[in-house]
């Protein structure tokens, strides 16, 4: 059996990824996915914990798939968010998009 | 390696090619085609080495005779969801021409895409490429053509495409068919809008997406009605289990009093609808002509069209349960009207067409039809015979529609008249001296589309549907396709004469010029299997030739099914039809179409009458649907948004934002100015001066914040971990 180590490298790789694409990308879009690497990389550790932990208790994968609809629903107020932004100002470039500043 | 480990590995290339492009090679353009055409190779080489092998087994297909494997994947409470692979003799044809097909138009999309060209003066992503200027020794310019900007991604969306299409084939339940099926339909959204950048090609590709969507809702839908009644999705546990297709066929479910195998046979089958763009769904297909030509060869010819007769040939049983030999089921009668409606339906609006490409794909669709139609009459062997050769001379036909275009390209680079469409056929005319590889091939392809006699492949598919519909008694479907295929005959001779016969209608097609090796030799290799497939289908009782080669598609599909089909009575009837439209088709369209000037009003104009802008316009079903489900959904959205958004949604925003308002200002005027203020006084300015300096924090930018909070929490972290 694969060793629990290697999710969660995987897990902290993905998140890493995630981040990374959070902070370094312009693009809105691109943002949002790397906010949705950032959760997969949560659910790939909730459920190799489950795995490992007690697989009868079956709470990691509950939680999980309420990360996954959570989620889902997160993608679909932020695209639209991102849509009607584009829409108003032509643009999705994270850092033009400052008006609610000093 | 065994022959089960091998089929698992089919599919695996040409997705290592995708992942490998898109990732590491996409700046080397060379590099990129390499890996995409050698993986679309490996697996060419891989469906061959199990299609020979599979037709050296006795009696392949029966009981045990088949390859198959297959792991456990899914914990669904008591056991597991098993996904493997399958070859029977019918996936085993399929992968035959999947095979060809998909490795013939990699290796044409090289030429296609112009690789060895120059790059554009003014080309960028998203956009065709126009051309460059290159200047020789002699110091004079020539415009040539020049090369996809997006060439490397190209080859990667072909390689998944190619994944899902042998994914599709090579599994052995209906789940992952729907898999690759939906990764067919990904790329199609993909590779249709490639030239993003044109709003035309943008359109199409969302409606094709859209449009497919519908079907395939449906298929969801029976795919999880078929799983709950018989707890597998597996081929063989349901279609070649008598035990279990008894048990479906016999239970009546509520809705118009189908059987269950007959409801989930409708359900899964308006999925075919969708994506084999039968009529209603059919107006996607001539759209998503805006893709690059290889794309709707891929598309429209070989795989992801083929994927939808495919399917309805693989539930065959479910779709004929309760069917005898005579009497249609009424699933049976709604796909055989889908098919033969769908079949002249096109037709009729192919003889319209004036773009090259839009000609094939009417004719596409009204070919797909004939399946369907086989299909719906029961005629199994023939729809999986047309559905082969149909595969192999419309990949023959599309390729060489995209070397006429590129011809043509040529030709308007050479004056210099971009005002010229070059995938209009009344600018053509005369190609075939200029072109004389691509006239052929295309002779050869538009002789099997109409079945041109004993010689083509489609004549022997297209006349065994004709004799299946006479044999079986089905006589509407027999002359409505009797009168689809004269029609078919029809515009293929309109289309070759208007290319390629006559002389040059203008001056770019003067100057059209026959493409390079990598586009002409894909066109040669499928004519030869456009003109010899057919010879392995030929009826025992045909006269002259039947029994001196052996009917041996026939013996090898009807394997796949648990009772094997009947191969009907030969008859004279069916015959003499097939060979009266075909040539008949064939001599009228020469004749009406021959004498074609440039700037004369099409022949058929006259004759038709009010009926030809109805048929140029497609019976105008796109502004059919937009008068109604667009307007419906946009009457929906306008009733929704008003009352649901505005009323009551931003009705409760405001209702807060308005109370918190009453509150605050109640609280500001009855207690911070009259209390807080009078007893502070004027102790403020400290903490303004302060929110001056600190405001600059709040930038506006939301990834400024998120790097703040990374950086707190990294900080937070590093304390706890030092200090615990």
């Amino acid at each position: 059996m694969i060793p629990l180590a290697w999710y969660l490298y995987l897990s902290a790789a993905l998140f890493s990824i995630g981040v990374f694409g959070v902070l370094a990308r312009r693009n809105a879009i691109a943002i949002l996915l790397g906010i949705e690497l950032m959760l997969n990389a949560v659910n790939v550790n909730l459920v190799a914990f489950w795995r490992y932990g007690d697989p009868t208790v079956m709470s990691g994968q509950v939680f999980a798939v309420i990360v996954f609809a959570v989620a889902a629903a997160e993608v679909a107020v932020g695209l639209s968010l991102v849509y009607s932004i584009y829409r108003r100002r032509r643009t999705v470039i994270a850092d033009e998009l400052d008006l609610m500043k000093w | 390696m065994s022959i089960e480990n091998l089929i698992w590995l089919i599919p695996l290339p040409p997705l290592l090619a995708f992942f490998l492009i898109i990732l590491f090679t996409n700046k080397w353009k060379g590099l990129s085609h390499t890996i995409g055409v050698s993986a679309a190779g490996l697996s060419f080489i891989g469906s061959m080495i199990v299609f020979f092998s599979a037709i050296q087994v006795e009696h392949f297909g029966e009981g045990e005779h088949i390859f198959a494997s297959s792991i456990n994947w899914l914990p669904t409470g008591e056991g597991f969801f098993k996904i493997g692979v399958l070859i029977d003799p019918f996936s085993a044809v399929t992968l035959f021409f999947v095979a060809i097909t998909i490795f013939m138009i990699f290796l044409y999309s090289v030429g296609y895409q112009n690789y060895g060209q120059p790059k554009g003066d003014h080309d960028h992503m998203g956009l065709p490429p126009h051309g460059a200027t290159i200047v020789d020794e002699h110091g004079h310019s020539h415009a040539v053509l020049s090369v996809e900007p997006m060439y490397s991604r190209f080859f990667a969306f072909l390689g998944l495409f190619a994944f899902g299409m042998y994914t599709l084939v090579v599994s052995d339940n209906l789940l992952t068919l729907f898999v690759g099926w939906e990764i067919m339909g990904l790329c199609s959204y993909l590779l249709i809008g490639f030239w993003f950048a044109k709003p035309s090609a943008r359109d199409a590709a969302i409606k094709a997406f859209l449009t497919t969507r519908v079907g395939d809702v449906f298929m969801l839908l029976g795919l999880a009605y078929l799983y709950s009644v018989t707890g597998t999705l597996n081929y063989r546990d349901i279609f070649y289990n008598a035990e279990v297709m008894h048990h479906l066929s016999e239970t009546i479910t509520p809705i118009f009093g189908l059987s269950t195998a007959g409801l989930i046979g409708l359900l899964l089958f308006i999925g075919t609808i969708g994506k084999s763009a039968q009529w209603p769904l059919h107006i996607w297909l001539p759209d998503a002509m805006e893709g690059p030509t290889p794309v709707s060869a891929m598309i429209h010819a070989a795989t992801m069209v083929s994927a939808g007769v495919y399917m309805a040939i693989r539930i065959f049983p479910l779709l004929t349960a309760g069917w005898h030999g005579h009497e249609l089921t009424p699933t049976m009668t709604f796909v055989a009207f889908i098919g033969t409606f769908t079949a002249i339906f096109s037709a009729t609006i192919a003889l319209a067409q004036n773009d090259i490409k839009k000609v094939l794909a009417y004719s596409t669709i009204s070919q797909l039809g004939f399946m369907i139609a086989a299909v719906g009459i029961g005629a199994y062997v023939a729809a999986a015979f047309h559905l082969i050769t149909h595969a192999f001379f419309k990949a023959l036909l599309f390729l060489g529609s995209g070397s006429v275009i590129h011809g043509m390209e040529h030709g308007i680079l050479h004056t210099g008249n971009h005002s010229v469409d070059p995938q209009d056929m009344k600018n053509m005319g005369g190609l075939r001296k200029k072109m004389p590889i691509t006239f052929w091939t295309f002779l050869i392809g538009g002789l099997a589309l109409s079945g041109f006699p004993v010689v083509t492949a489609g004549f022997w598919s297209k006349d065994e549907i004709l004799a299946d519909a006479f044999g079986h008694g089905q006589w509407v479907v027999f002359i409505t396709l009797a009168v689809a295929a004269f029609m078919t005959a029809f515009y293929t001779m309109r289309q070759i004469t208007m290319t390629f016969l006559g002389e040059p209608r203008t001056k770019e097609a003067e100057h059209a010029h026959e493409t390079t090796w990598t586009m002409t030799t894909p066109l040669v290799v499928l004519a030869f299997f456009a003109v010899t497939f057919g010879w392995i289908g030929v009826p025992e009782h045909f006269p002259g030739l039947g029994g001196v080669l052996p009917n041996w598609f026939h013996h090898f599909v009807s394997g796949t099914l648990l009772e094997h089909p009947e191969s009907v009575e030969f008859s004279w009837i069916p015959l003499g039809t097939s060979l009266f439209v075909a040539l008949g088709g064939l001599t009228l369209g020469w004749f009406v179409y021959k004498d074609y000037k440039a700037g004369q009003p099409d022949p058929l104009e006259n004759p038709f009458g009010k009926l030809y802008p109805v048929l140029q316009n497609k019976w105008y079903f796109d502004e059919l649907y937009s008068a109604t489900f667009y307007r419906l959904a946009d009457w929906i959205s306008g009733v929704f948004t008003p009352f649901m958004d505005q009323v009551v949604i931003d009705g409760i925003l405001h209702f807060f934002a308005r109370s918190t308002g009453v509150i605050g200002n109640t609280l500001r005027d009855k207690f911070d100015k009259p209390i807080i203020n009078e007893l502070i006084g004027d102790g403020t300015a400290a903490l303004v001066q302060k929110g001056q300096v600190l405001k600059y924090l709040q930038t506006g930018r939301v990834q400024s914040y998120l790097f703040g909070t990374v950086s707190a929490f990294i900080v937070i972290a590093a304390l706890l971990y030092y200090f615990f």
